[in-house]
């Protein structure tokens, strides 16, 4: 479980997090949403520590991570997978070598278990024959896939995935959505979205947390998104045509 | 202003290099990254080294025939003079301006465009020491293929002016008189160290450009620029003390 307490960060004397606190489970999809510029990506950048928080405490099952020496820190991050909004692969390595490079890094196996091992992640996102290909060469939905096998290469506690839908036609995100929803169910890990994409907040939304401007604004699950009397909130959410039919249809 | 940035600047290139200087996270990906970089730095620079290597010692032989012919100059200067300017400026000075350009543009480009495209960031969220393993086996690789970088633009300098008494500017007996001529050894090594020099300036600037990108493509453009400067301006301030200091 990943915990956030009373989490500030300022940038040039503008508060961008206004002391948040926040629950992410384990084996659960946690989603942070809100919108542009409300502070997501921060609070997202300081989970994974590339931002320090000013103030507060950000506990991976216990441990705070602020708090931490960098060695500590390098230890826990071997422990975390990311997912980037632009997949982040590396264009002068392969597919496999992409997926193989945490393993390379950090483990002990040899070369031959190694290559098994990416090829399963690769498998298990469905790109079995796309091994030789660059990223350059592969669509944004196949990068993402490689991305989120390169995440699971080395069985991560937690997954954190920044926009992954970000750029991808609605068919291909839902794809990548249930792919995340099944590998976090799959490996117990504690995944945490940043999105605003509302099939995702509508389809995998176990848990939610909506920001407004840098504050915790609202937490509960997809079911309780529709019926929510918040304002902002539903302001936020039926700023889609189809939800608010959705919603007008249900009434 | 300008040199309190300056200092700003330098204290951060600093502080970049402390965390390049470490011990490879694993050696085996240390090696296969150096491998490359020689490669990519070192061997593809050989096509580009040789050809004006070639051109530049043919064109200072046919100019030095032209200007300081005299019946009181000995026939053998054309070739001492081409020899002398190889060796001490052309092959290390010069030929690291040039690498400066084409060398310095590459790191710091591919490096930027890496901090653009959050493959840094991906690096640094796996926990491993991202300015140390891009930047290092870089520096590394140029320093180690400088040396041969060097020879290889004497050597086809020297054939550029064989290829001018070929023509019929000069004898190839005076031409070969000239380049034995009161031959001072220590001058291949001190155009080696001050190459030495120059590589890493190369290196770790433009890769100092590139780490510290913000913003997009129009900014990595601006650093990759900005990285052939700053390398040029310092390898010619590097160029006067170490040209003092050698001979």
């Amino acid at each position: 479980m990943i915990e956030l307490k009373d989490l500030h960060k300022s940038f040039g004397g503008r508060e961008v997090l206004k002391g948040i606190n926040a629950q992410f489970e384990d084996g659960k999809t946690n989603l942070i949403i809100g919108q542009s510029g409300s502070g997501k990506t921060v609070l997202m950048k300081n989970i994974v520590g590339l931002f320090t928080p000013e103030k507060g405490q950000i506990l991976y099952d216990g441990r705070d991570f602020v708090q931490m020496t960098q060695k500590e820190r390098v230890m826990l991050r071997r422990e975390m997978g990311m997912i980037f909004q632009a997949a982040a692969l590396f264009d002068s390595m392969s597919v496999l070598e992409n997926v193989m490079f945490p393993l390379d890094m950090f483990s002990d196996m040899n070369l031959t278990d190694r290559i098994k091992r990416a090829k399963f992640c690769l498998e298990r996102v469905n790109l079995k024959g796309a091994e030789d290909k660059f990223p350059g060469e592969i669509s944004g939905g196949m990068q993402k896939r490689v991305a989120i096998a390169r995440a699971i290469a080395l069985n991560p506690k937690y997954l954190f995935c920044d926009e992954p839908n970000s750029g991808l036609d609605p068919k291909t995100s839902l794809v990548i959505d249930e792919l995340i929803h099944g590998i976090t169910e799959e490996y117990n890990m504690t995944t945490i979205i940043n999105t605003h994409d509302m099939n995702s907040v509508m389809g995998i939304g176990e848990h939610i947390i909506y920001i407004y401007e840098g504050e915790l604004e609202w937490v509960g699950t997809k079911d309780e998104v529709m019926s929510s009397t918040n304002e902002r909130l539903t302001s936020f959410i039926f700023a889609s045509d189809m939800l608010r039919k959705v919603r007008d249809a249900n009434k | 202003m300008f040199i309190s940035n300056s200092i700003e600047k330098f204290g951060e290139y600093l502080c970049l290099m402390g965390r390049v200087m470490s011990v490879p996270e694993r050696w085996r990906m240390f090696f296969k990254q150096y491998v490359k970089e020689m490669v990519a730095l070192g061997v593809d620079s050989i096509g580009i080294v040789l050809l004006i290597s070639f051109f530049i010692g043919a064109v200072i032989c046919i100019q030095i025939k032209l200007n300081i012919a005299s019946p009181w100059m000995p026939a053998f200067t054309t070739g001492y003079t081409t020899r002398e300017i190889m060796l001490l400026e052309f092959s290390s000075s010069i030929m690291c301006l040039i690498l400066a350009g084409k060398v310095g543009s590459n790191i710091a480009s591919e490096i930027g465009t890496m901090r653009v495209t959050q493959q840094i960031d991906a690096l640094e969220i796996m926990g491993i020491n991202s300015a140390s393993f891009i930047i290092l086996p870089k520096i590394l690789g140029l320093v180690t293929m400088i040396p041969m970088l060097v020879i290889f633009s004497i050597v086809f300098g020297f054939v550029g002016a064989y290829a001018t008494a070929l023509a019929g500017v000069i004898t190839v007996d005076d031409l070969t008189l000239g380049l034995q001529h009161d031959f001072v050894p220590w001058y291949v090594w001190a155009s080696i160290i001050k190459s030495l020099v120059f590589a890493f300036i190369i290196s770790s600037v433009s890769s100092f450009h590139g780490y510290n990108v913000e913003g997009g493509s129009f900014d990595v453009g601006k650093a990759s620029t900005n990285a052939v400067v700053s390398s040029s301006m310092l390898i010619l301030f590097a160029d006067i003390f170490l040209t003092q200091l050698l001979s």
